[in-house]
């Protein structure tokens, strides 16, 4: 039996596909997202791949900020729930996420069936989002895949604000104006963006293990700033952009099969 | 006069909210005196003496719900105040400025000819009470500067610990005393203190019937949503000394016994799960708010913010009415609004809550990631918070508060079925 999770991000577009509810056949991204071509092609991408349709699939869950925008979907669940089933699928010793996606930043504990104990987001604000780390790679002229390895170079990082995106923005060229070495500038985003996250993985309670998921998870810079902010190891869910697609894709499986969440 | 004996409550809502307005239109009109009053300021005094009352909390959250907010807000923001303050203090003073260019000019400015908002007169005096925030100080204040009229204020200290100290009484009825005095100098007659008696068994009567409806979402499943409190509130703040308040909430509470005898709830369908929400409504986006939770098949059955008005006090007894007016949640310590909070959720059966973060209104806010936290250690309940306000419609965002909800409706339900056991 074959079913599929679409998760459709403000950024980003991706689909799994799941055979019996354990083996993914298809882990597609796109990186663009709702409101944009992406939902369509990645759906299809994925199909294409395994050479299935969309009537092979028992059931379709969407997820994510564009999930009610999701026509061949059979059903909705929010992503903090798929976030956990899928990275518990994945990490069954998880206790806390840090799900970092284009607008959000989430932190969600699970007790020890993978279920939501208790989650919280940030506010109405972009800072220590992905959208944020565009916006510096932007003005540092450098790619998002290579922040990390400028971070690791970091001698002294620099002290990035953590409140205001646009804030943020306008010290970050003032620091390059004066001279202060990418290097060290991209260390102090990544710790900024760090600080938003382990404020609401704070809340959470803090409990080992920690996962890191969401596309910002592919940044290893935020990874160790965010593993340093809580002296504690911080591993990377594998595919770390599919984690809430995979959770919607399992639930569609449960509920095939009858089980609920 | 229009007969209400067979006006539904909702009806009789709607009939009386207008009256209001339009008694004051026509106190203006005849050379009688008009108040503008924070919204829990005593109403007592000023119907004693036969004062038209405006209460312009409840007529901002109007202009609010009928999508007229931004356009005052906007004369607000000209005249300089600050984002951050609270949005119906801003909705107010921008229709205030609407209002008093109009007097100056004898020309209608066109916001003001375009507002949705019933047309209110302008006041002759403004009274004020600090026992919800201290923004109503300043926003009161500001009315009477900008009017060059006079303003009472009684102040009601904030109680740090509970029970309320006597001496917090005895200080707030010199202060009730006080704002008599200048009542009769203001109004230039002495104050009738036998119809005051009068005025507050009539307070007591509306508020009796306000508390029968709010306890009648105690039952499982409820006939009374809690959005319907929302609405219903419009009158136990402007017309909690008049029996409009009685007339109407008797008429509702009797319609929701009945719905409950003949097995009629206000969830159609089947009420799954049943939601607490503390603080204000989302007025501009208040059917987006109920949709939401009634989509996902949940019902809001507790809230402790029209309890701020479960102002009940022997009439006769000025200290019995001091306490009344200070011992409501927000103007108490932590702890007791933990309790009155725990007691809501309770009374209500609820499987969750849902906390408003309301950009307004910091003392309904600040204490909400404490209070949360407490009342999670105490019942286990799920929550969530969503960033929002009352009436300025920029600061709420429909996808996060869809998520939100969405997620809290995931874990009540997880935990109704035992799928987690913790
Ligand atoms: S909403 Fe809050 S800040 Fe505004 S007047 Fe009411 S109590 Fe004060």
């Amino acid at each position: 039996m074959f079913t599929m999770g679409i998760d459709i991000g403000s950024s980003s577009s991706k689909v799994v596909i799941l055979e019996d509810g354990v083996n993914i056949i298809a882990g597609e991204v796109i990186q663009i997202g709702t409101g944009s071509t992406g939902p369509k092609r990645v759906l299809d991408e994925a199909l294409s791949k395994v050479g299935l349709k969309l009537e092979d699939m028992a059931k379709i869950i969407a997820t994510g900020y564009g999930r009610s925008s999701v026509e061949e979907a059979h059903k909705q669940i929010s992503e903090i729930s798929c976030q956990a089933k899928g990275v518990f699928f994945l990490v069954p010793s998880a206790k806390l996420i840090i799900d970092i996606g284009g607008q959000d930043v989430k932190a969600i504990r699970l007790d020890s069936k993978g279920g939501v104990k208790q989650f919280f987001m940030n506010d109405k604000c972009a800072a220590g989002t992905g959208r944020f780390l565009d916006v510096m790679s932007r003005v540092l002229e450098v790619n998002l895949d290579e922040m990390a390895e400028y971070d690791a170079r970091a001698t002294e990082p620099a002290t990035v604000s953590s409140t205001c995106t646009v804030f943020a923005e306008s010290e970050v060229i003032s620091q390059l104006s004066n001279g202060v070495a990418k290097e060290n500038i991209i260390a102090g985003v990544h710790q900024s963006v760090a600080s938003k996250a382990c404020g609401l993985a704070y809340r959470c309670g803090v409990e080992e293990d920690i996962v890191m998921c969401g596309g910002v998870a592919k940044d290893l810079g935020v990874v160790r700033a965010i593993s340093k902010e809580l002296k504690k190891p911080v591993i990377v869910a594998p595919n770390p952009q599919i984690t809430a697609a995979l959770g919607a894709a399992i639930f569609a499986f449960e509920e095939v099969r009858g089980a609920n969440i | 006069m229009t007969d209400t004996t067979n006006m539904s409550a909702k009806e009789l809502l709607g009939f009386y909210q207008e009256e209001l307005y339009e008694e004051a239109r026509r106190a203006k009109k005849e050379g009688k005196l008009v108040c503008w009053s924070a919204s829990v300021a005593p109403s007592e005094f000023c119907v004693a003496m036969d004062v038209a009352m405006i209460y312009p909390e409840t007529h901002a959250a109007g202009i609010g719900a009928r999508k007229g907010a931004l356009d005052v807000l906007e004369v607000a923001d000209e005249k300089g105040y600050n984002l951050d303050t609270c949005s119906y203090a801003r909705v107010n003073l921008g229709y205030m400025e609407l209002l008093k260019q109009e007097a100056l000019t004898g020309k209608t400015p066109e916001k003001l000819e375009k507002s949705p908002a019933a047309r209110i007169p302008l006041p002759d005096f403004v009274i004020t009470c600090n026992n919800i925030c201290n923004t109503l100080l300043k926003w009161y204040e500001n009315l009477a500067v900008e009017l060059n009229i006079p303003c009472i204020i009684i102040d009601v200290p904030f109680n740090h610990t509970m029970p309320i100290p006597q001496y917090a009484k005895d200080y707030i009825a010199e202060q009730f005393k006080e704002a008599i005095t200048q009542l009769e100098e203001i109004c230039g007659r002495k104050f009738d203190y036998d119809k005051f008696l009068k005025v507050q068994e009539q307070t007591q009567r509306s508020v009796a019937q306000w508390n029968r409806i709010a306890s009648l979402s105690g039952h499982k499943p409820s006939p009374l949503n809690g959005f319907d409190l929302f609405n219903y509130m419009a009158l136990i703040v402007c017309a909690r000394s008049k029996d409009y308040a009685e007339i109407t909430f008797k008429k509702f509470a009797d319609e929701l016994e009945e719905n409950l005898n003949k097995g009629i709830f206000a969830f159609k369908g089947n009420e799954q799960k049943r939601v607490t929400w503390e603080g204000i409504a989302v007025w501009p986006h208040l059917g987006h708010t109920f949709k939401g939770l009634k989509n996902l098949g949940d019902i809001m059955t507790g809230s402790a913010y029209p309890g701020l008005w479960n102002l009940s006090y022997t009439p006769g007894d000025m200290s019995s009415m001091a306490e009344s007016y200070t011992r409501i949640y927000i103007n108490t310590c932590l702890d007791n609004k933990v309790k009155v909070l725990s007691d809501v959720i309770s009374g209500g059966k609820c499987d969750g809550v849902i906390y408003h973060q309301n950009r307004s209104c910091k003392l309904m806010s600040f204490l909400n990631v404490e209070t949360a936290d407490m009342l999670q250690k105490e019942n286990h309940l799920p929550y969530v918070s969503f960033d929002g306000d009352q009436t300025d419609p920029r600061n709420f965002s429909p996808a996060q508060f869809d998520t939100r909800i969405q997620a809290l409706d995931e874990m009540m339900k997880q935990n109704k079925e035992g799928v987690s056991n913790e």
